[in-house]
């Protein structure tokens, strides 16, 4: 079990920077989509088996595609990209450098890290978690479904025109020629 | 009380992960050493039913299909709540079921708010 | 897991790849017997070395890769579509328990407590075989293809795992053994849950890319669809991975709706345990066999959606019917449970 988290965590450390490095976008995302992977492993080494496969419907099934989708339509595919600015560098350097602080002061100011002492297995499994969800977490549950419509609300909103507008601007060319025609 | 399941259940997916991708890399491998390899300019074009390629296939394309990914994002999160609930339906009882019909409630509201958007109009 | 599991797994591998190729050489006969024509012939006996002979074409084609193609990706889409197509198995339930040499053991790779969504799970990750293969060909009717394909395939995941949601409120488990026992002990799923069937089996078809969903490959709009510029074994490997999910999908609508390996009564009879397992394992390849072949029935009798009716079936049908299932089945229950008492 040992030797298998150290591969996973590895697996997981190698394809997170790889998302980082890479720089072909469509590499980046299927590198993360490996680190999710290597992190659904981890749920499972610690019997959250629910948690592991809602991990990969969602992350990997659901989310990636979208960012994939992303790619295509913003059409990223030239390896490189534009530089960023100057600016936009030292920001993000000033940020990720307080995200770090942080943590590492939080990781020093207490946080124990050390095995949960009588680790349940059947904490992660599917009725557990459902018994724990809808008894004692139940309001942020019907919450989060408001949350939900507000985001499909949000979604909509920002990307659907009313019907009468103009031909839609991602035809161009020939093909836009012809429908207005 | 039955066994519960435990991480070793999944050493079998990772013995099958394994064959499949043995057998995927020995059949491709195999695949481009056994067949003959002939190059040409017009041969490595992409193929438009016989006419020339116009510029490159990798352009933008409709935002719709970016919405039904988003939107799948979404819905998709929301039927994964409902599994927890499903497993547990017998045990939580009435009470549990209209905690569930509130929700879906909310799920059915948005969905009829893209419906009625007209989202999924394709044309 | 022990010695034995891995063996199974190994049978379960080449009875796949084999139910796979037959199910190729099936396709055309039952399409030429709804044409009336002959069907191949030529290879072997009735043609029945016809899979032999595709295979070995497979592997002497030359392995064309365009030029514009990305070179890595368009090797890693069709291998993520057969590594997805062979996963899924494992978790299916062929049988029940075997005693051989004073050892017991189940005709199952495995069974975890959340079994549908291990398949769930990878059904969604072999969304990425087509939308990469089709977008590393660098070519326009590939490209379309794939983001076709990946549109339909995520819309009826949400269909396919609506319909699943009724069922298991009723069986109280995700484990697919535990869903097979459940329907031993209390009758098959298809009597109580007979909408989620319909809605199980419509998206089936749409997440295996079959006829009359087969947007993605229309060969009249698309060419070949997201395989268009594809050769060799990995053409090869995206018809064999379509062909694989078939076998699949028809063992997962057994398993869930039509009592996977339990025939009823079979256990008043009386016979050896081992028998059993046996004539239950035929039974549930009969069951399976019979979806396969109606996959094909389907194909060769329906003409095909247009791209806006199959969206809509998805969001406006399906969907809200899902989630009318469930209110419909919750609502039932607890009247029938008020009724009792």
């Amino acid at each position: 079990m040992a030797a298998l988290f150290y591969i996973l965590a590895a697996i997981s450390v190698i394809s997170a920077l790889t998302v980082v490095g890479a720089r072909n976008p469509v590499n980046s995302v299927i590198a993360l989509v490996v680190c999710f992977l290597s992190i659904a492993g981890h749920y499972v080494l610690l019997n959250a088996q629910f948690l592991a496969m809602v991990h990969v419907i969602v992350y990997t099934g659901a989310i990636m595609v979208l960012f994939l989708f992303v790619i295509m339509l913003l059409n990223l595919n030239k390896p490189g990209g534009p530089r960023k600015s100057l600016a936009m560098r030292l920001a993000a350097a000033v940020a990720g450098g307080l995200l770090f602080l942080t943590l590492a002061a939080a990781v020093r100011q207490g946080v124990a890290i050390t095995p949960a002492a009588g680790f349940d297995p059947g904490v992660g499994l599917v009725r557990h978690v459902g018994q724990v969800l809808f008894t004692e977490f139940l309001l942020p549950f019907e919450v989060s479904s408001v949350l939900f419509l507000s985001a499909i609300v949000g979604v909509v909103m920002l990307a659907k025109k009313d019907k009468d507008e103009a031909p839609d601007p991602h035809i161009t060319g020939p093909e836009r020629a012809r429908r207005t025609a | 009380m039955e066994p519960i399941s435990t991480p070793h259940d999944y050493l079998p997916v990772l013995v099958q992960a394994a064959i499949a991708v043995g057998f995927v890399g020995f059949a491709l491998s195999a695949a481009a050493f056994l067949g003959p390899r002939l190059h040409g300019r017009k041969k490595e074009e992409s193929f438009e039913c016989g006419i020339e390629q116009q510029g490159d296939a990798r352009r933008p394309f409709s935002v719709k299909y970016l919405l039904i990914a988003i939107l799948f994002v979404l819905f998709d999160v929301e039927v994964i709540f409902l599994y927890p609930w499903a497993v547990n339906f017998k045990a939580l009882g009435a009470v549990g079921f209209v905690e569930m019909v509130v929700f879906v409630g909310f799920v059915l509201a948005g969905l009829y708010y893209v419906l009625r958007k007209g989202v999924m109009r394709i044309e | 897991m022990t010695l034995a599991t891995a063996l199974f797994l190994l049978v379960l591998f080449v009875v796949t790849l084999t139910v796979a190729a037959y199910s190729t050489y099936a396709e055309r006969k039952v399409a030429a017997f709804l044409q009336d024509r002959i069907g191949p012939d030529r290879a072997g006996p009735f043609g029945i070395l016809q899979p032999l002979a595709d295979g070995t074409k497979m592997f002497m084609k030359e392995d064309f890769i365009p030029a514009a193609a990305n070179r890595r990706l368009f090797t890693l889409g069709p291998a993520i579509a057969m590594i997805t197509a062979l996963m899924t198995g494992v978790v299916i339930p062929w049988g029940g328990e075997l005693t051989l040499f004073g050892e017991t053991f189940r005709l199952q790779g495995t069974d975890p407590e959340i079994g549908i969504l291990f398949v769930f799970a990878i059904v969604s990750i072999g969304v990425y075989g087509i939308m990469l293969g089709g977008w590393a060909s660098n070519n326009k009717y590939a490209l379309l293809g794939s983001v076709r394909a990946a549109s339909q395939m995520v819309s009826y995941e949400l269909g396919m795992g609506l319909s699943i949601v009724a069922l298991v409120m009723l069986n109280g488990t995700l484990s697919l053994g535990g869903i097979v026992e459940h329907q031993a002990a209390h009758g098959w799923n298809i009597i109580y849950q007979p909408l989620g069937f319909i809605i199980f089996l419509v998206c089936a078809f749409a997440e295996t890319n079959r006829s009359p969903f087969d947007m993605p490959e229309c060969e009249t709009e698309l060419v070949g669809g997201y395989h268009t510029e594809f050769s060799s074994m990995k053409l090869g490997f995206f018809l064999f991975a379509e062909y694989t999910n078939m076998f699949i999908s028809s063992a997962v609508i057994s398993t869930l709706y039509f009592g996977g390996y339990h025939v009823p009564g079979l256990d008043r009879l009386g016979l050896d345990p081992n028998l059993t397992t046996l004539i239950g394992t035929a039974a549930m390849f009969a069951k399976t066999f019979f979806f396969i072949f109606f996959f094909m029935w389907v194909r060769w009798s329906t003409p095909r959606f247009r791209f806006d009716q199959l969206m809509n079936l998805g969001w406006k049908g399906l969907i809200p019917l899902g989630i009318a299932n469930v209110l419909i089945t919750g609502t039932v229950y607890h009247l029938a449970e008020l009724w009792k008492g």
